[in-house]
This record gives structure tokens, sequence and C-alpha cells, in this order.
């Protein structure tokens, strides 16, 4: 406990708040003393400081998810290659740790408190935490946070890595960091089996990048195809895109295989609590558009909308001008009667409004 | 492959994400080499990719420098969000008070031109407009009591402006601390100060108070506060009672069988609570005895000889067996 320090008068504090009270009671040889905590404002001094904490405030419409790519106590070549490359392809909204972290265990109760500092620090709400070991040989822990807590998890083991330098292709062609790539899914697995719908929402909220409204069409280059061979396999690959001229506007597309390609083997998942994921997917109410009212569209005359006219009150009407002459007169009837007022008022109103 | 037309209508695209999705495949075999597998998803992929650029380029398209830019519908497959939304922040004191008497809001330009010196001057800041602390004379008004200085009243009525300020905008984030809804730039840190219930001044607690305070309330903890984690210079709590009261030894020569006594204590409290009908015949007779030898000796004081006739007899066992069970739960 923290020595209390006592003043006869709050003033003399500077920045000590009465902020909502917490009344805490000890008891001491039968003599209360209450201590009200009073809260203390927090504010940043700079400038810099305050952009840096609204950046990470929540919003109506959010930034885009970074990720924070690192690995636990052991991890074998393939494993590295395959880091270094999902860092690689997220450059410009991505983190990468180099060191290795002993007590990170998502899937166990305790052991994802570190992940979830590391998730405040870095404010990255998506994670790749890779591992090694015999029993989960090049194993990839894929997860997501909803409000730096742990929302859901796939375990998935890779194999048949094919790094990004053994593909051979056309340098003009290498996809540009930072562009919005194209998915594609395919196999019924994706639906029917529950893992491979979860890591199919996982993928694509890993490497869709920031969600935008208008979209430069030069700049689309980069596909990303996954297939559902089996129940529990899912081949995932990174392809250049080429359009080539054809008759219409719509160009042919051609895929030219460039990235990594990897056998994702699903072992373990967690999906989130009914509740949380039903905060986590909330969507702001102003952000769900409205049905314009009383507007509809006619094939001849174009647009219509209706206006309803209510019926005008005269008696109640908000006249521009105040009577000036009802004060002399209500004074006057004061000093009369009581019983008078109401009904010399009524008179002078509606003399004012005939005259 | 003649059912292409089939499984076209059938993917799903989501343009937002730029996403499409088949749902049909299925691996009817599994190709040897990765090669040809990885080819054949490629061609499977290429297919599903012309689906969602044949609905991106006939969306309507703007023509720009770097190329053309078309507006691409929110995305129909949600994902969640990475923080819970913001709550809306409740008005402060003067929007409501605006909205009440509809003041609308007038933006104010950055310099106002300066009468006096027929200049553009800024509005905050130095050299700024009308600033208070430049008017060299003030005229004394009718109303102003002879002896106060106005320079004073205006510095002083500045600063009350500026304390009620100051104390309205703390209540504004006090009103918004409650609903959760704090602007996200400001926290808040916890400080103890202690007040008494009434108004008085504080009494300053001794520091041997305060190491006590923590002991007590870690009796409240199942293990008598013996595991709780403690900060650095923190003494263990006091226990000025003693755990267990032990008999000594040997007898000392004026008390009398302290453990025929403890043992009596322990076996009524037992006894008295389990059963209501004891009666305890030892005490019955004492009581019965003291009581008949005060009346004989009433009764050889008094010389009537009508008292004893007319007198009603009480029963004495009658009442005095109810009179004693009833005390019976009580302990000596």
């Amino acid at each position: 406990m923290n020595t209390f320090h006592l003043s006869n008068s709050a003033s003399c504090l500077l920045e000590v708040v009465v902020l909502p009270f917490f009344r805490f009671f000890a008891f001491h040889l039968g003599l209360i003393i209450e201590y009200y905590i009073m809260l203390h404002i927090k504010t940043p001094k700079s400038l810099r400081a305050k952009r840096a904490v609204e950046k990470r405030a929540p919003k109506l419409v959010e930034n885009g998810k970074t990720t924070l790519i690192l690995h636990g106590t052991k991890t074998s070549n393939v494993l590295n290659d395959v880091l270094t490359e999902i860092y690689h392809l997220k450059k410009d909204n991505s983190v990468k740790y180099s060191r290795r972290n002993d007590n990170i265990r998502p899937f166990e109760s305790g052991g994802e408190t570190s992940l979830e500092f590391y998730s405040l620090k870095t404010d990255c709400s998506l994670f790749v935490f890779g591992s090694h070991s015999k029993k989960r040989p090049d194993n990839l822990v894929i997860g997501r946070t909803y409000d730096h807590h742990i929302y859901d998890l796939v375990e998935v083991g890779v194999e048949n890595f094919k790094s990004m330098k053994s593909c051979s292709y056309d340098k003009k062609i290498a996809p540009l960091i930072g562009s919005k790539p194209f998915f594609a899914f395919i196999g019924e697995g994706f639906e029917n089996v529950e893992e491979l719908k979860h890591l199919k929402e996982v993928l694509l909220d890993l490497f869709r990048g920031q969600v935008v409204s208008n979209l430069n069409l030069a700049g689309l280059d980069r596909v990303y195809v996954c297939t559902a061979m089996s129940s529990t396999k899912v081949l995932f690959t990174l392809c250049a895109l080429r359009l080539k001229k054809s008759g219409t506007t719509v160009p042919r597309v051609e895929l030219v295989e460039v990235g990594p390609s990897m056998d994702f083997v699903v072992r373990r998942h967690r999906l989130p609590d009914e509740s949380l994921k039903k905060e986590a997917m909330k969507i702001a109410p102003e952000l769900i558009k409205k049905k314009e009212k009383n507007v509809s569209k006619d094939a001849i005359e174009g647009k219509i909308g209706k206006i309803y006219v209510p019926d005008q009150q005269v008696g109640n009407a908000s006249l521009p001008f105040t009577p000036k002459g009802v004060k002399r007169e209500r004074r006057e009837a004061k000093a009369k009667g009581e019983d008078n007022k109401h009904a010399e008022k009524k008179q002078k109103q509606h003399d004012d409004v005939s005259a | 492959m003649g059912d292409d037309d089939q499984q076209h209508a059938g993917y799903q695209i989501d343009l937002g994400n730029l996403t499409a999705f088949d749902p049909h495949h299925q691996f009817s075999y599994v190709p040897d080499s990765r090669e040809d597998l990885v080819k054949e998803c490629i061609a499977h992929g290429t297919k599903l990719i012309q689906a969602v650029a044949d609905a991106l380029f006939n969306l309507p398209s703007t023509e720009d420098a770097s190329g053309p830019i078309v507006s691409l519908p929110p995305p129909s497959t949600k994902l969640p969000r990475e923080k819970p939304l913001p709550k809306p922040k409740p008005p402060t004191k003067w929007e409501v008070f605006a909205k009440k008497k509809g003041i609308q809001n007038r933006k104010k330009d950055k310099l106002v031109y300066d009468e006096q010196t027929s200049s553009w001057k800024r509005r905050h800041g130095y050299d700024r407009v009308n600033d208070d602390n430049d008017i060299p004379i003030i005229e004394a008004k009718m109303t102003d009591e002879p002896g106060v200085d106005p320079f004073a009243k205006r510095r002083s009525e500045k600063k009350q402006r500026v304390d009620k300020q100051e104390k309205n905008r703390l209540h504004n984030l006090k009103e918004a601390a409650k609903v959760g809804a704090l602007p996200s730039h400001v926290q808040l840190a916890a400080t103890a100060l202690p007040i008494t219930g009434t108004q008085a001044a504080p009494r300053k607690v001794s520091k041997d108070e305060l190491q006590n305070v923590a002991g007590m309330a870690a009796t409240s903890t199942a293990s008598g506060g013996k595991f709780d984690k403690k900060l650095a210079g923190e003494k263990p709590p006091k226990h000025d009672k003693k755990y267990r009261k032990f008999l000594p030894v040997v007898e000392g020569s004026g008390m009398g069988s302290l453990e025929k006594q403890q043992s009596d204590k322990i076996l009524n409290k037992l006894m008295s609570k389990n059963s209501h009908e004891i009666f305890n015949v030892g005490k019955a007779v004492d009581m019965y005895n003291a009581k008949s030898n005060k009346k004989r000796r009433n009764q050889q004081g008094k010389s009537s000889s009508t008292s004893s006739k007319l007198k009603v007899k009480k029963s004495p066992y009658k009442n005095k067996s109810t009179k004693k069970s009833s005390t019976k739960g009580k302990s000596k």
C-alpha cells in the first residue's frame, strides 16, 4: 500500500480531479476511515503522442489489420523460410519478431498472455506463430485477436514448401508490395468441413490487406489460389496476374506461379465464443445504409418523391412578432384578480390576430 | 470441359474482397506429381479469377492518370472487427444548452481587423486583438466602489472564468467516463486520497495504523493472509491472541481442577445446544431449599395465623421444573 498523503483542501493538488469515486472501508479499532479514490487524468503532452494514441483507439471504420509474425522455442529451416516469406508478402502491414519466445503456447489457457501483450504493444490484431516439435513438425498457428484478447486460432502444418526464390519467372510481372490480391477458393471442403471454413476465413483476413472503396485496375497483380484437396489438406500458392488483351473490355486473365506454394494440413482450431463473435461482428448502426423514404422511381417520369403535408393549425401557429400589448394587460389583470385573467388574455390574442 | 458453364454459374463471387469461391469442385483423382497438381489448381484458379475480372471490369470506371478507377461495393463476407465499437459520447453541458436555445456554431476567422491600429491582427496569441493586458486606462463607472482596483478585478474575473471552464471540462469528462465513452487521448489513473465522512479535516493516519490495516484485511482470506503477496517493506500481520490455550502442566496451589472445569464447560455447551429438557437436579434442589428456607424465616417472623391457610399454596414442583428447564440453555 502506498503511503496516503492528505491535504485539507483539494485545490492545492494540481491535476487531481473529482471523477467517479470508489469507496474503500478500512476498519481500525472500531473506527471507520473512508478512502475515496480520486481519479487523475492523463493526456498526451505532445501532438505526436496524441496522434499515436488516436491511431490505436477504436474507430467506426477501422484501420487495416496488422500482423505479428513470431516463433516459439524451436523452428526448422522450412518454418523459418515460411515465416520470412509471409513477412515479405505482407511487408507494409506486418511486424516480425526475430527472437524466440519460450512461454507462448496459444492453445493453452495461460500461454497466451505474452501474445496478448505483444498484440497490445504493436497494435496487431493478427498473428502467425511458428514452432517445430516432434509431435507437430513445422507448425503454424494463425490467430486473430479482438480487443487484444485471443478471438480464434487455427493450427496448420506446413508441407511441401516451395519458396519464392525457387520459382523462375519474368521479373516484370512480379507482384508489388501492398497491392490488393485476388482470392480463388476451390473445393467443396471449404463449405462442408468446419475447420476448412475457418481456415478460409482466416486466410482471407490475413492476406486481403486494407478494405478499399476505390480500386485502380492497373494495380492488380497477385492472386492467392487455395485448393481443398481433402478434408484436411489445402494447397496454397501465390500467382502473379497477367492481363492480356481480348476483344472485349474485359481482359483475359493469365496466372503465373511466382510465390511460395505450400500445403496446409489443418491440425487444431478454436472457434470464438458465441457472445464474443456476436460482439465482434457488430456493424455500427451509422454504417448501415438507410432506405430513402417516400422516394420511388418511375419509368416514365423518373424519380418521384412524395410529400405529406400535415393539417395547418391556425390557432397554434407561432407568430413572427410577439404581441407586445399583452404585458400591460396582464399586469392590470393581475391587479384586478385571478379569475378574470384567462378570459382577458384570450380576448387580447384574438384581437391581435384579427388586427 | 462440357459442364464449364454450369460450374461457372455456381461460383460465389465477393467483389469487395476480390474473391471467387467454387463450392462444387471435387478432386475425383489426385495427380501423382506435384507439378501436375499445381498446374491443375492454377488452371482452375484462372477460371475463377476470370469470372471475378468479368464482374470487376464491367463496373463503371473513371479514368485517372494512373489507370481506370472503379468504386468497389462493400465486401459480402463479414469478417470480425479488431476492436470494439466506439460508444457515442454524451453531449457536453454547452452542447445541451446550445441545442435547447438553438445556438449555431459559427466559424471564426484567424485574423480580425483592429480599429485602433487599423491593421489585421490575429485573434489569439502574440499581439492579439482586444488583449486584456494592453488596456492602459479603465474609466470609472458610477457603479464602481472606491478602493477597488479594476485591473485586479479584471484579472480575478478572468481567473474565475478559467476555473469555471476547467470545472465544466472535468464534469464533461466525468459524464463521458460514466458511459464509457472517454475521448481516446484521455486516460484515467487512480490515486487514493482519504477523506472522512464529514467535511472535517482528515485525521493523519499514523504509519503503524496503516501497517496494521493491511494485516486486518488479510485475516478475511481463507488462509488468514499467510500466503498473500506482500509489497517490499510490508511486515507480516500481527496476531496478538494466542492460537491455542494450553493448561499448565503442574497445577499451582491457588487453582482448582482446571482440566475438570475446561471439560465441563465444553460438555455443557454441547449438551445444552442439543437438548431442551435437561433438568439440572442439583441446581433445582438448591433453589428449592433456598426458597423454602426463606419462606420459613418469613413465616416465623410474621404473627398472623391466617396467612398459611388463606394463602394459595403453590405446588413447589410444578413451576420449578418449567422454570428450571427454561434456564438450562444458558451457560453458567
